[in-house]
Formats: structure tokens, C-alpha cells, sequence
């Protein structure tokens, strides 16, 4: 606890991270007490005061049918988190386990699930989640399956990789020798040795998954509007440029802030952690 | 056998395996998706026979194994199948969009190798300094937004603000370069036309740096760690404590023993780049595979989709077994040792 | 304080202080310890790991003080040149050339990724900078047949992973003495390899220095090694030197309590058991033991 206050207070980065982290997380969750205009993170139009540089009190400027760019950013994160959370919730797991066992279990078991996940990691991670959104139906369900079907292999490869270096050590060699069985090995005595490792990457990757998530629906293969989505936003907007700047670059800002917060938070919890690269 | 010979063909073995593996990925979600593809394809209007037709044609009502196997012999005879979208072979769509993707990717991957690395070794070499600090924020930040987002600030700033470079396309409309390659790096050349040369230099600057900034990020971070790491390693306090001049132990000594595990991720960042070259061209109208990729997967294009991505995995797999060579090359474990390293 | 020419100390250390910044504040770890080595004199600094000899090493290269969280104050004079006093480059312009250093581990003290005549061109280097790859490999090659190597040429093109750790130990030797330096600090030579090379090397290197006339700076937690090797003897616990006596006479009169605890800890086959230091007793702390005849040049002793 103190080691992690030093770490925090020596590397003010850091400190700037969960700074971002908590704005970008509370705004999310606090989107209709914060939001100036909550309605306008839906179908409305307001065209009185369509297409506003920035100013009071739109202070992010308003979208072509006078939407409040800043609320629609805050409800977008909310989207984006879920997002993020929902997949590694299923990715987590799913990769975690198979990276156990192809690890542990060697021989034909390691054999078959690797070139598995080579299949997966061998399609670049954009294409693979493209073509299957265009070939589901682009909902917000079907963006957090193709998403997951495109993270799990990461993990799987990152376990695999730490299992065989564990399985090597002392203490799985002890827990063999006084007869545990294979799962109490794998769970127990190998899994937790790779927690940290999990952890670290968990906090970086719900940034690169706001950052997949965005790329798809700037292709227009993600969440369908109305409903807020940074990646349309900045496809939107990005044919008004230059004279309505605004329309992209806040959007496109909004990205960059939350994945470097988590970005930042994961090299922090690396470093707190005692994780490798 | 060489001991890289035997690398290569291992390496070439286990890629056609996972080409397969890819394959048939590709094509049972092409397939077993709802939604029937020749009646997208033929439209609104097309008659049931018609329809009754095109699925005949395209063995749609035959069982998935026999579907595949109608795939794989096709492709062992190079033919990817007719797009529905274009009604052209697939292969003649991808060899007419691919070269400006490729020319993009090539120079995006130039700019993060000459330009991510040096960082990284700057980074390592001073760590600690404002000059690794400095080095480290950027590159976070660089890996920090999608190549779209780089893309349009890139384009505002440069382009629109500043208009150093030009906002959008490959060439100026102006020079007429007959096709040869598709790449126009080249046939500018074997037109004899530098200016047509230096005019597609100046337009590829903005969308392949927008592409190889997240690279670059990545790349230095990278370079930085592992060479942080060596710094550690005896080797490197042996060669300082006989006064090697620090700036050999950085570029030589600590480098190159870094770049062995570097190398393998720096493959999958430029394999990486495949897939956000579609963003990039999205924004600067390049006229690459990303307009076909996204035409044809709204259209559910199947013939199209499942070739696509063939390709795009073949290359990812070409510069796998690349970056497993020049690996080779750098550590002589591999290079030297009878039993090639898994 | 001056001394006639031929008695110079090759090394002089007075009152090294050396701490370390960390999260937590500052830590000491060198309390203040004097030493000092003449011209070809063979002298070992023993004590446990963690006792501060391996840093003492590093401080005297001046590789300690290049890293920002260290602070070293103290004495350090090397051929009665005031070494803090010298600027980077100065200092940087003696290492590999009047000093040099072998190291644990010999394999991993060599470059995985280069042959091992690619890295001795570099130290070669150091002693004539324009030295180009044909005369280096010859000169290589000569100082490889010196440490016993039969066949220098094939050696040189190896990797350090080709060859065993007895004859990467002889490369580094044969670098260690390539530029005849005044100074060769060994931090526990050879410590990773198997006992018999262990000791093979270890004679060799005692046979080259005595005919280079090198001063050596032994450092070791293996009393049995060092009675063989050294001349004199320092034995550091903790930061601070214990005792202080030549070689012959610590061994045979061991004074200060935590020096006999270390004797006492030398694993004999006949004996029962693996014998051990006893856990820091106050009596370790007992103040320094320096033998007749064997005070600090210009010291109090």
C-alpha cells in the first residue's frame, strides 16, 4: 500500500491516468445529472441551434440537428465502457482457460488449441471484427461478439506463454509430486501466478477495445445511430472538415483521453505490480 | 539443411496450415449467417428463379463441407469466385485495389521502424531523463487514439490549416501513369516521370504517417522496455565497464540482443496496420481495398469477403515468416542450432 | 599526502560513503570503508552477498556513479590520481584500459549476439582506437594461446553459447589483461562455473598476473579461494571493513568475531552437515581488527 502511494506519488503520470480514468468513468455514470442536454443522446433535433462552434452553453459545439456534442459524448463513453467491460468479461475467461490448459497439458492438446488461436491471430484483429459485423447484423450485441471472437486469442497467448514458464518452477513441481490433481494445479497453484500479468493487460486492453469498438462504427459497422457512438461521431463529422471542426475533433479527443487514461493506469499497475512487459 | 531452410519450410508448413484454418473460419461465418446472399446480391426485384439460379451457381444449396470443398478446388486454381458486387473475379478486384494499400502499409511500416525504434533506443539510452519522459508520453499518446483519429487531426492540421500536403487521393489527377504494377512508386518510375514521383511522395506523407503513429508508439515502447531490460543483463555492464562508448552499447550491444523479442510484436503491429489501413484510406479517400472491404461487407459479397480476407491473412503470414528470418538472422541460437527453436 | 613515485598505491579508497535514494528515503550502504591495493599486490575484499564488495567494485570503475539514485562520497585515488576529482570522459578513458573486470558469470558477461572476436576487436579497441579487425584477430588470437587455448581462431568466430563456461572464463580473462591494465577487479570469478574449472581458471588467472604484474582486487565470499589467491585480506560485513590482515596471518589468527563465524562456515567434506554463518550477532559489529604491518597508507592505523 505505501509502495503503491510512492509508486503513484513518483510517477505523476500515473496519478494523471486515474485522474483521467475517474473523470471519463463518473461522467459516464453520472451522463444524466452532468449532461447539460441528457435528451440529446437520442433522436432529437434542435435546429435553431444546429452546427454551434463551441461556446456557452454548448461548450463542445452542437452536431448538424443541434445536438449537444459534449452530452452525446459523455452518453457515448457509457456505451464504449459496457462495452469494453462486456467483452473482457467473456474474452477474459474464454482465453484465460484455453491458455491454461494448452500451456499445462502440452502435447496434442497444445498443439490442436494453438494453431486454433493462430487462425484467430493470424486475420489482423480490425478485419476479422469487420467481416463479422457485416456479416451479422450491426447491433451493440452483435459489436461485443465480434469484438470478443477477435480478443480471447490475446489472452490464450499470453497465458500459454506464462504457464509454460510456471509449470517449469518449484512449486507446481512440489504440488505434482504430492499428488494434486491436474485442475488444482492448473487453477490453483498456476493461474494465480498469472494474475497480475491478466490484470495489467485487462486495464490496458478496456482501452484498445473503446479503440476497436470506435474503428467499427467509424466504418459504420458498429452501434447504429441514434444512439452515441465516438467512431460515428468522428465519420460524421469528418465531411464538414475544416469549417466545422468541432464535429471530429472533440469525438476524436474523447478517444484518445479515455484509452491514454487506461493506458497509463495499465503501466502503473504493471509497475505496481511487478508485472514484465 | 541449413538450419534457416529448415526454419523457412517449418515455418511455410505451419502457415499453409493455418491458411487453411483461416479459410475455413472465414467461410463458415460467411455461411452460416442469416440472410440469403443471392437474394441480397440480385436485389429486391429479382425473380425466385433468379434467385434459385445464383444459389446454384454458387452451390449455396449443397451442405457446407461440399461448399468448401467447391472453395478449396477453385482457389488451388487461383479463382476466388465472381464478385456479386462488382460481378468481376474477386482476384481481379483485389489486384486492382491492393497495390495503394500496399504502397500505404510499406510506407507506414518505414516510417515506424526508422522512425519508432531510434526513439526507443533514445529513450532507453537516456531512461530517466526528461528525454525518456518525453520520449514515453508520446509514444503513449501515439498508440492512444485509432489511425482514423490521427488521421483527421493529421488532415486538419497539415492539409487544411497548414496546407503543406495535399488533403486527399494518390497522385494529382493531372499526371496520366500507365498502369503497370499498381504500385506508383514504381510505374512513375518506369514512366520516367519524377515529378509524378515526387507528387505521389507528397501524397502518401499524411495518410502513412496517420497509419504508422500508432506503430511508431508501440514500436518505441517496445524497443524501450526490452532494451531497459538488457541494460540489466551482464553483458552490457561488462561492455561498460571495459568503457565501450555508450552510444556502441546503445545502438550495438543492447540493441540488437533487444530486438530479438521486439521483433515478433513489431510483425503483428505492422499486420495490425493491414487492418487500420482501412480507416486511413477512409479519410483520405485512397483509393485502396478499404472502400471495396467495406462496400462488400455491407453487401454480405461472400465470394469477396472470405477472398479479402485470404489475402490480407496470406500477407500477415508472409511478414510473420519475414520477421521470423530477420529473428534468425539476429540471434545465431536459431541461425546456428541444428533443431530450430520453436 | 605524498609518497615516493614507486610507492604510489595502485588504488587508494578512504571513507567511501555510498547510499541510495529510494521510495522510502535513504539508504546506507557503505558506512565508510578504506582500503587500498599496491602495485601488483593481490588483495581480496571477502564478505557475504549484500556485504557491499560487489558496489565497492562498481564504485571503483565509476559505473555506480553514473546511476542517479546512488551518492558516494569518500576518497578514491587510483595511480595517486584523485578519481572524483577527474571528469567523465577521464574516468570513462580508464576503464578497459589502466582497469578492468571479470565478472560471476562468464557466459553471460559475453554478448549472446556477437561472436567473441567482434567484442574483443571492441576491447582491443579501447587500448589502440584505430586498431582494424585483421590485427585484432591476431592479437586476439595471441592472447587466447596465453590462457591456454588450443584453437584461438575457431574461438574467436564462436558464439559465447558454443563454448563452454571454463573457456568463455579464459576469453574473459585473456580480455581482462588485453590492454595490461595497472587494475583488474575480479567480483567472484568464476563463480557459476563447476568447482574444478573453477579452480583451473583461477590459477591461470593468478599465473598471468603475477607475470603481467597486475594489481588485482579479488572479491569473494569463498574464504577457501581467497587463501589461495591473495596476498592480503579485507573482510567487509555490512558496510564496514571487519578486519584487515595479510593472508597467511588472518588465516592463521582470525580476530574479529564475524571472520571467525566465516571461517567457521567453510563447508568441509569430513564435517557433518552444511555449516552456517550465524544470523547477525552483536558481536559482528565489534570494532575493526587490523593485523602488524598492515595499516592505511597514510591512515590512522
Amino acid at each position: 500500500m505505501k509502495r503503491t502511494a510512492a509508486i503513484l506519488i513518483a510517477n505523476p503520470l500515473s496519478a494523471f491516468g486515474v485522474l483521467l480514468i475517474a473523470a471519463v468513468v463518473l461522467g459516464a455514470v453520472f451522463a444524466d445529472f452532468i449532461a447539460p442536454f441528457p435528451e440529446h443522446r437520442g433522436a432529437v433535433v434542435d435546429f435553431a441551434n444546429f452546427n454551434r462552434a463551441p461556446g456557452w452553453p454548448y461548450i463542445f459545439g452542437t452536431d448538424l440537428v443541434g445536438r449537444d456534442l459534449f452530452s452525446r459524448i459523455l452518453y457515448a463513453y457509457r456505451i464504449s465502457l459496457l462495452l469494453g467491460v462486456v467483452v473482457l468479461a467473456i474474452a477474459v475467461p474464454i482465453g484465460v482457460t484455453i491458455g491454461l490448459f494448452a500451456g499445462y497439458l502440452g502435447g496434442w492438446a497444445e498443439y490442436v488449441l494453438m494453431r486454433i488461436t493462430d487462425v484467430f491471430l493470424s486475420i489482423p484483429p480490425l478485419v476479422l471484427a469487420m467481416s463479422m459485423m457485416g456479416l451479422l447484423e450491426p447491433t451493440l450485441t452483435n459489436g461485443m461478439l465480434a469484438v470478443t471472437a477477435m480478443w480471447w486469442p490475446w489472452y490464450t497467448r499470453l497465458v500459454y506463454n506464462l504457464t509454460r514458464g510456471e509449470k517449469e518452477e518449484g512449486y507446481v513441481l512440489a504440488a505434482e509430486i504430492i499428488g494434486a490433481s491436474r485442475l488444482h494445479v492448473i487453477f490453483r497453484e498456476i493461474l494465480p501466478n498469472c494474475v497480475p500479468s491478466i490484470l495489467t493487460k485487462m486495464t490496458l486492453d478496456l482501452g484498445f477495445v473503446i479503440l476497436i469498438a470506435s474503428s467499427l462504427s467509424f466504418l459504420g459497422l458498429g452501434v447504429q445511430p441514434p444512439t452515441p457512438d465516438l467512431g460515428s461521431m468522428v465519420a460524421d463529422g469528418a465531411k464538414y472538415l475544416p469549417d466545422s471542426w468541432w464535429l471530429t475533433v472533440f469525438p476524436g479527443l474523447a478517444i484518445l483521453v479515455a484509452v491514454f487514461g487506461f493506458n497509463l493506469l495499465g503501466d502503473a499497475l504493471r509497475e505496481i505490480l511487478g508485472v514484465d512487459q | 539443411m541449413s538450419p534457416v531452410t529448415r526454419l523457412i519450410l517449418k515455418r511455410l508448413g505451419m502457415s499453409l496450415i493455418v491458411l487453411v484454418g483461416v479459410s475455413m473460419l472465414i467461410f463458415t461465418i460467411a455461411r452460416v449467417i442469416p440472410g440469403d446472399p443471392a437474394r441480397i446480391a440480385l436485389g429486391p426485384n429479382a425473380t425466385a428463379e433468379q434467385v434459385e439460379a445464383l444459389r446454384q451457381r454458387l452451390h449455396l444449396d449443397e451442405p457446407l463441407p461440399v461448399q468448401y470443398g467447391y472453395f478449396i478446388r477453385d482457389l488451388a486454381q487461383g479463382d476466388l469466385g465472381i464478385s456479386l458486387y462488382t460481378n468481376r473475379p474477386v482476384t481481379a478486384d483485389i489486384a486492382q485495389f491492393l497495390p495503394a494499400t500496399l504502397e500505404l502499409i510499406f510506407v507506414a511500416g518505414a516510417m515506424m521502424i526508422l522512425i519508432g525504434l531510434p526513439l526507443g533506443v533514445i529513450s532507453a539510452r537516456y531512461r530517466g531523463t526528461w528525454v525518456d519522459n518525453a520520449v514515453r508520453v508520446a509514444s503513449l499518446l501515439g498508440v492512444s487514439a485509432p489511425s482514423f483519429v490521427w488521421a483527421v487531426i493529421l488532415m486538419l492540421l497539415f492539409a487544411f490549416f497548414l496546407p503543406l500536403f495535399p488533403i486527399a487521393g494518390r497522385i494529382a489527377d493531372s499526371y496520366a501513369i500507365p498502369h503497370v504494377t499498381g504500385f506508383l512508386f514504381i510505374d512513375t518510375l518506369l514512366a520516367g516521370n519524377l515529378a509524378a514521383f515526387s507528387n505521389a511522395a507528397w501524397h502518401i506523407v499524411l495518410p502513412a504517417f496517420a497509419l504508422a503513429l500508432s506503430g511508431i508508439g508501440q514500436a518505441a515502447r517496445l524497443t524501450r522496455s526490452n532494451m531497459v531490460e538488457t541494460y540489466d543483463r551482464p553483458f552490457i555492464e561488462m561492455a561498460q565497464s571495459y568503457g565501450f562508448p555508450e552510444r556502441r552499447i546503445a545502438n550495438r550491444y543492447a540493441f540488437r540482443p533487444s530486438m530479438i523479442p521486439s521483433l515478433t510484436i513489431i510483425g503483428l503491429d505492422f499486420a495490425a496496420m493491414l487492418g487500420n489501413a482501412f480507416l486511413v484510406e477512409a479519410v483520405f479517400a485512397w483509393p485502396g481495398l478499404s472502400r471495396y472491404g467495406v462496400a462488400v461487407i455491407l453487401r454480405k459479397d461472400l465470394n469477396a469477403i472470405v477472398g479479402t480476407v485470404l489475402i490480407i491473412s496470406a500477407m500477415f503470414l508472409i511478414v510473420n515468416i519475414i520477421v521470423d528470418l530477420v529473428i534468425a538472422f539476429i540471434n545465431p541460437r536459431i541461425r546456428l542450432s541444428q533443431r530450430a527453436a520453436a | 599526502m605524498t609518497f615516493p613515485k614507486a610507492a604510489i598505491p595502485t588504488l587508494r579508497i578512504d571513507d567511501l560513503h555510498l547510499s541510495f535514494r529510494t521510495y522510502t528515503g535513504l539508504i546506507e550502504v557503505l558506512h565508510g570503508i578504506s582500503l587500498h591495493i599496491r602495485r601488483g599486490e593481490r588483495v581480496a575484499l571477502v564478505g557475504e552477498s549484500g556485504s557491499g564488495k560487489s558496489v565497492t567494485a562498481r564504485i571503483i570503475l565509476g559505473l555506480l556513479q553514473m546511476t542517479r539514485s546512488a551518492r558516494v562520497d569518500g576518497l578514491l585515488e587510483f595511480e595517486g590520481r584523485n578519481l572524483s576529482k577527474l571528469s567523465a570522459a577521464e574516468r570513462h578513458r580508464l576503464r578497459g584500459t589502466r582497469m578492468s573486470m571479470i565478472f560471476q558469470d562468464p557466459t553471460s558477461s559475453l554478448n549472446p549476439v556477437y561472436p567473441v572476436i567482434t567484442q574483443f576487436h571492441e576491447v582491443l579497441k579501447r587500448g589502440e582506437p584505430a586498431i582494424n579487425v585483421e590485427v585484432a584477430r591476431e592479437r586476439a588470437s595471441a592472447l587466447l594461446a596465453e590462457v591456454f587455448i588450443p584453437d584461438p581462431q575457431r574461438v574467436l568466430d564462436s558464439y559465447p553459447f558454443q563454448l563452454s563456461g571454463g573457456m568463455n572464463q579464459r576469453v574473459m580473462i585473456a580480455m581482462a589483461l588485453a590492454n595490461e591494465p595497472a587494475l583488474l577487479i575480479a567480483d567472484e570469478p568464476g563463480t557459476a562455473l563447476d568447482v574444478t574449472v573453477q579452480a583451473q581458471t583461477l590459477h591461470l588467472m593468478r599465473d598471468l598476473v603475477v607475470k603481467h604484474h597486475t594489481a588485482v582486487l579479488f572479491i569473494s565470499h569463498n574464504l577457501g579461494v581467497v587463501r589461495e589467491f591473495a596476498d592480503r585480506v579485507y573482510v567487509i560485513y555490512k558496510g564496514r571493513i571487519v578486519e584487515h590482515g595479510t593472508a597467511a596471518g588472518l588465516f592463521d589468527d582470525p580476530r574479529h568475531p564475524y571472520t571467525r563465524a566465516l571461517l567457521d562456515a567453510i563447508p568441509r567434506i569430513t564435517g557433518g552437515g552444511i555449516p552456517e554463518i550465524r544470523d547477525a550477532a552483536e558481536e559482528y559489529f565489534a570494532p575493526m581488527v587490523v593485523h602488524e604491518g598492515c595499516g592505511e597508507p597514510g591512515g590512522a592505523a
